[in-house]
C-alpha cells in the first residue's frame, strides 16, 4: 500500500501538486473564514465597520431587521456583556459581533455550516459605550443590525 | 496546557444545544503592568465544534472575547449519546480539545 502511493507521488510530481493546493488554500482571498486553522489577521486589525466588511470580502452591508441582537442595555461591567445574535436571514453562513468603539472593532466571527442555527450566544468586552453591530452574511450578501449598549465601567482598560 | 473547558451538549427540542466555558486569559494586548509596559497579547483566535465529524460551527475571535469565554449555540441532527468536540487555539499556539456527550 505504501509504495503504491510512494508511485502515484512520484509520477505526479506530487510535491509541487501539493504545494499548488496548499497555496490555493491558504492564500485564496476570504478564504479564512472556512478554514478551522485560519485567522482573518487583516479584519481583526480594522478599526472602521466598512473595512471589516470590506476584509470579510464584502462590498458594503445593509440594514435588516431579520437580526435580532439580545443584550443588556446598560452593562455595569465592559468586561463581560453578553450577547445573543440571531439572524432569520435565510443561508446564513456567517455572523460577526462588532464593537463600534472598541480599539479594533471586530470582537468575534464565527461561520454557521447548514443544520446549524443561526443563533450564538457569547460574552465581549467593551471600553466604553458604544454601538454594537451585528453582521451577518447570508445568500453571499451582507447585513447588520445595530444596538446601543451602555457602559458603565469600561473593560478595556487597567 | 490550560484547564479543562466546561461543556454542556443537551437535546432542545429537536436541536442540541451546546454551551461551552472556555478558561483563558484573553488578554487584549492593551492593558499596561504596575511599570507601565503593555501586556502582550494572549487570546483565543479559533474555535471548532465538531460531531460526528462534521464541523458544527466554527469561530474567529478577537481579544475582545471576555475573559473566560462563554459560547453558545444550537444545531440539528444530534441525538443523545453522540458527542460534540470543542477544540481551540490560540495566539500563542496553545490548543485545548474536550468533549462532551450530549445527553
Amino acid at each position: 500500500m505504501n509504495s503504491s502511493r510512494r508511485e502515484v507521488l512520484k509520477g505526479t510530481g506530487g510535491a509541487a501538486v501539493l504545494g499548488l493546493a496548499m497555496a490555493a488554500g491558504l492564500f485564496k482571498p476570504g478564504s479564512a473564514w472556512a478554514q478551522a486553522a485560519g485567522w482573518n489577521k487583516a479584519a481583526f486589525d480594522t478599526k472602521t465597520f466598512n473595512d471589516v466588511v470590506k476584509a470579510l470580502g464584502g462590498a458594503s452591508a445593509t440594514e435588516s431587521k431579520d437580526i435580532q441582537i439580545t443584550s443588556p442595555d446598560i452593562a455595569e461591567n465592559g468586561a463581560v456583556v453578553p450577547f445573543t445574535i440571531a439572524s432569520k436571514l435565510p443561508k446564513t453562513e456567517q455572523v460577526a459581533i462588532l464593537v463600534e468603539k472598541n480599539p479594533n472593532i471586530l470582537a468575534a466571527s464565527f461561520s454557521i455550516p447548514d443544520g446549524t442555527e443561526p443563533w450564538v450566544n457569547t460574552r465581549v468586552k467593551m471600553g466604553q459605550t458604544s454601538n454594537v453591530i451585528a453582521l451577518v452574511k447570508a445568500d453571499g450578501k451582507y447585513y447588520y443590525a445595530s444596538k446601543e449598549v451602555k457602559v458603565t465601567l469600561g473593560g478595556c482598560g487597567g | 496546557m490550560a484547564d479543562p473547558m466546561k461543556i454542556r451538549a443537551q437535546m432542545a427540542g429537536d436541536k442540541v444545544e451546546v454551551r461551552v466555558l472556555m478558561s483563558h486569559e484573553m488578554e487584549t494586548g492593551q492593558r499596561k503592568d504596575a511599570k507601565g509596559a503593555a501586556i502582550p497579547a494572549w487570546f483565543i483566535q479559533n474555535v471548532t465544534a465538531t460531531h460526528n465529524g462534521k464541523t458544527v460551527l466554527s469561530a474567529e475571535w478577537g481579544p475582545a472575547v471576555s475573559k473566560n469565554p462563554f459560547l453558545s449555540f444550537r444545531f440539528a441532527g444530534g441525538k443523545p449519546g453522540d458527542k460534540v468536540i470543542i477544540t481551540w487555539t490560540d495566539n500563542k499556539g496553545d490548543k485545548r480539545t474536550d468533549e462532551a456527550t450530549i445527553s
